[in-house]
């Protein structure tokens, strides 16, 4: 294969096949150097952000949502073009025909944007409503099949965050394709391997993965029909760096145009944007300001990217985020950095633009990362709290280094993995309905089969871990079941077409689960273990509260007793779960995350034997109960780090506040202490880390006077929000958390 | 060998260079007005901890120490206990960990030459230019600060000086410069480190049922922090 557009790249591999690594190993400059050649904000991208600004003020001050169209369905080509400011943006392409405008998108579920409309003061079309009168949507689907007892652990709390009523998202295209082959390439690709699989047996599998590749081949050309509604032809290879920009939005916002689903990452994409800027620079067609107004009108795109959310959603997943992750820096295979002057521009809009939550700006660390550009990204933490870090060096042997993140903190290499995710088990609520003989501890209902309650006054370890064993085998196995149904119709009904017809056709599938309130857990069974529990019981029997006494180690203090129960739950857990199978055999993968949802699974979790009340939060992710960790932010530390990767291949997500002062006086200092606290801490395999330098004075002020701090970013999770966008009740959480300070 | 141990600090990141585990150990014999941590000075209270059993919590930490970072030896006074503190130092050594001495300088100056031996910095807080501040707020002499002052010299330990700066009392430029030049007599000297005074100790004393004596004083800013550190940095 050979194109103009091609002009100038090292050929390889990649001119014969579908291969963007490899087209990246032999045309990328590492770049190893400081921040300094970075150059500012144009008047132009000024401008822009100005009014962009003004209209998020605007959707803020109408509740969160600006407008809705509610008379047509979300499509690739259903909306005519919309602009920001046409006359001056250099990257164009919105969700609708108006920025910040959302779509409805009721393929995952009818009812769900119905309340989701009204939530903010409008009502679905009778137009809409009655087309999808006879289709069958993903949340149809799942609830045809869906078992009595799915529902009843569904319904209890046990599990939650089932992805049955939208898209379940997680999956990321590789859209760096589009820019590099043009569309006419892929549909070429996939056109052949459609007439290959022809050839095969036409059993169930096989016909399901044929016609997965008619509706790809299809949604391809959609794909080129939108690009040119805007007046662009990305049939053929992004000629220069804007085109490259270009063309790869255009492949993501066709993405987000027909799903909405949870988290729309946006994958690894500096380090191949950056050959074509370099091109241009070395070409003499590009000066390093309109290198950086490119990426900047980019990123401002990617700011403006919305979906329609019901309120409920929002408590499980707050501050309206979309997860477009973008995965920065990491090491190559070779020992080359894949750092380069793109990821440095990628971060430094952070600055020309302020500020913000999205993109979820992730960086994949390494203890060999270039020295400068590991102190600018702790530079860049002190200064606006919005990234989070990611181990390389533990993903890079399972993952390659072509690797991006789901959501938070989910590796998958791009364009060959994608993922079945969904849901939360809620651990502490395991042992209490293990206690409780498969009763919910809160309404006294049998949601888990029927076993003989524990019987005693005071919990003997032994004896709970045993009841434990078979609620947890139980709980496992649900979960499996309810996973493989969502996961089965949602490719029957909502199957993700753009994005995976951006994906190898033989794409690898995990399965990922997720676990609730680990340090909770910990705690209960430590106290359990170490103190002295008594068990209160209602009229009915059933196991309503507790009495510790004694003493007893928390998880997060690094100490070894309590640690190791962590660690042998998850990987209890992570084996039983192995043991069912699952549709389309996926890998099974495990993560300790979140999001916000551990305020909800608080609510619905009775006291447990730690002595946390009914209904109080728990902490979030991996992360020791606030307040508990009462050897200092390191202790804290190694405590999460001995979570191993290896059960947790979904990722283990520990969030870590320090007020600016505890990591030194002067500026110079507190970066090189936090990249020290960095090292120590991945070296140690640690998985992930969000990193917030704030005060926690700040976070109060925003609570009681939001317009003093209309751009505050916290890290909160596997992702960064604007603290202003969560509800008071969340923003008390946050503030609640610990903030490491020394004095 | 056991030392009484106050507490610790995994992550102390302004007690020296780098990130830094901070030992607190038990006991101080002065009662400085501004002394933020009442609660180490009773020399019986505090928990019993061996050598050993304190170099194995440290170990734990040297992943976080990179190349500037370490163990800094705090208080209390750790020249109290000196010969706990040096048994715990030349521990340390041995692992090859950065060791840095937080003191007042009251103690005894011999067993001072002792513990200096394992030190790799020193930090010196130099409450007062004179002896008459030192009687009326701290107890101790400036005099006996400026002999261990001497003993660091001769052993060639690197020396930091660091002062509280209490607004209406010691925040004179001439007092800081004063300072300074008191350092600057020593040819081991490296820098001086100005603390602002906070009053976020009030809590401790209330819990312990004891006044603040420095109640009235209002906290130091920032901002007066760096116009010193300006004058200081003019010198």
């Amino acid at each position: 294969m050979e194109f103009l557009a091609w002009r100038g790249f090292k050929n390889g591999r990649w001119a014969e096949e579908i291969n963007v690594r490899d087209f990246i190993q032999n045309n990328y400059v590492p770049y190893e150097g400081t921040e300094d050649f970075l150059t500012g904000p144009t008047e132009r991208t000024r401008a822009l952000m100005k009014k962009l600004n003004r209209l998020f003020e605007l959707e803020q001050d109408l509740g969160g949502v600006l407008d809705i169209d509610t008379q047509t369905v979300s499509s690739l080509t259903s909306y005519k073009p919309g602009y920001l400011d046409q006359e001056n943006e250099i990257i164009v392409g919105l969700q609708t025909d108006r920025p910040l405008k959302r779509g409805v998108n009721p393929f995952g579920g009818v009812h769900m944007t119905k309340q989701a409309c009204e939530a903010y003061g409008h009502r679905l079309s009778e137009k809409v409503e009655s087309e999808f009168q006879y289709r069958t949507t993903h949340n149809d689907g799942v609830f045809r099949v869906y078992t009595e007892e799915i529902k009843a652990a569904r319904k209890s709390g046990i599990i939650t965050g089932l992805p049955d009523a939208y898209g379940r998202g997680r999956i990321i295209g590789d859209y760096r394709r589009v820019s590099l082959y043009g569309v006419d390439l892929l549909i070429a690709e996939k056109r052949r391997d459609k007439e290959r699989l022809g050839e095969l047996e036409m059993n169930a599998e096989n016909i399901r993965l044929m016609e997965e590749l008619y509706q790809q081949i299809n949604f391809l050309k959609k794909l080129k029909e939108m690009a040119l509604m805007y007046g662009f032809d990305i049939s053929g290879p992004a000629a220069d760096a804007k085109e490259a920009v270009q063309w790869l939005y255009f492949a993501y916002l066709g993405s987000i145009k027909e799903q909405n689903g949870a988290a729309m990452s946006l994958g690894r994409i500096s380090t191949f944007l950056d050959i074509y800027f370099e091109r241009d620079l070395v070409e003499g067609k590009l000066s390093e300001e309109r290198a950086q107004e490119i990426l900047d009108d980019f990123v401002m795109k990617l700011r403006m990217a919305r979906h329609l959310r019901t309120p409920d959603y929002n408590e499980l997943f707050a501050g309206d985020p979309m997860w477009i992750t973008e995965a920065v820096g990491g090491m190559g295979q070779d020992g080359r950095t894949l750092v380069t002057k793109t990821s440095y521009r990628l971060l430094h809009t952070l600055y020309n633009l302020g500020p913000s939550a999205e993109p979820n700006l992730t960086i994949l660390w390494s203890d060999k990362l270039p020295a400068g550009f590991q102190r600018y990204t702790a530079k860049v933490s002190c200064d606006t709290a919005a990234l989070q870090y990611e181990n390389d060096d533990v993903m890079r042997p399972d993952f390659g280094d072509d690797y991006a993140i789901a959501c938070c903190v989910s590796a998958m290499r791009v364009g060959k993995d994608m993922q079945f995710f969904g849901a939360r088990a809620n651990l502490p609520k395991l042992l209490l309905m293990s206690l409780n003989g498969g009763r919910d501890e809160r309404t006294g209902v049998q949601v888990a089969p029927l076993r003989e309650p524990y019987a005693g006054g005071i919990l003997e370890y032994e004896a709970v871990l045993e009841k434990m064993e078979y609620y947890r085998h139980w709980l496992t196995k649900t979960y499996v079941s309810a996973m493989n149904i969502i996961h089965y119709m949602h490719d029957k009904y909502a199957y993700e077409k753009t994005q995976m017809a951006l994906h190898d056709t033989e794409v690898h599938r995990f399965m990922a689960f997720g676990v609730a309130g680990l340090s909770v857990l910990a705690d209960a069974l430590s106290a359990i273990k170490f103190g002295r529990v008594e068990v209160v019981r209602d009229e009915t029997g059933l196991i309503v509260d507790f009495k510790t006494t004694g003493d007893f180690p928390c998880f997060g203090n690094d100490d070894e007793r309590v640690d190791s129960l962590a660690q042998e739950q998850v990987k209890l857990f992570v084996e039983e779960l192995k043991k069912n199978h699952t549709y389309r055999n996926a890998e099974h993968t495990l993560s300790i995350l979140t999001i916000t949802s551990n305020v909800v699974y608080g609510k619905k979790t009775g006291a447990t034997p730690d002595g946390r009340a009914a209904g109080a939060p728990f902490a979030p992710g991996a992360n020791p109960m606030h307040g508990r960790e009462r050897s200092g932010a390191l202790a804290a530390l190694n405590s999460v780090a001995k979570l191993s990767y290896e059960y947790c291949k979904d990722g283990v997500s520990n969030t870590f506040s320090v007020i600016p002062h505890a990591l030194g006086n002067e500026e110079e200092e507190r970066y090189a202490n936090l990249v020290s606290i960095m090292r120590g801490y991945f070296n140690q395999k640690a998985h992930h880390l969000n990193v917030n330098v704030l005060n926690r004075q700040t976070l109060i002020e925003a609570y009681e006077n939001p317009e003093l701090h209309p751009n505050l970013t916290v890290r909160v999770s596997g992702y960064a929000v604007n603290f202003n966008k969560l509800s008071k009740f969340q923003q008390q959480e946050v503030i609640a958390r610990t903030f490491h300070e020394a004095m | 060998m056991k030392g009484r141990i106050n507490s610790f600090l995994s992550m102390g990141a302004a007690d020296g260079p780098g990130v830094r585990f901070v030992v607190f150990l038990q006991g101080c014999a002065l009662r400085c007005s501004y002394c933020h941590n009442p609660e180490t000075w009773a020399p019986e209270d505090g928990a019993e901890w061996g050598m050993e059993e304190i170099a194995k919590k440290v170990l734990r930490y040297r992943p976080y120490f990179g190349i500037q970072g370490g163990v800094t030896i705090s208080g209390g006074e750790p020249l109290l206990q000196w010969k706990f503190t040096a048994a715990l130092l030349s521990r340390l050594k041995e692992e090859g960990i950065h060791t840095v001495l937080d003191t007042s300088g009251i103690g005894n100056l011999d067993g001072a030459d002792e513990v200096l031996n394992y030190t790799d910095l020193v930090m010196c807080d130099l409450k007062f230019a004179d002896n008459t501040g030192y009687r009326a707020y701290c107890g101790g002499t400036l005099d006996h600060v400026l002999r261990f002052l001497k003993r660091t010299e001769e052993k060639s330990v690197p020396l930091w000086i660091r002062h509280v700066v209490v607004p209406g009392l010691t925040d004179q430029p001439e007092t800081v410069k004063k300072i300074l030049g008191l350092g600057e007599r020593f040819s081991n000297f490296q820098r001086l480190e100005l603390l602002p005074f906070h009053k976020m100790c009030l809590g401790k004393y209330e819990a312990m049922g004891l006044s603040f004596p420095f109640s009235d004083f209002p906290e130091c800013s920032q901002q007066k922090i760096q116009a010193l550190r300006r004058i200081v940095n003019k010198m």
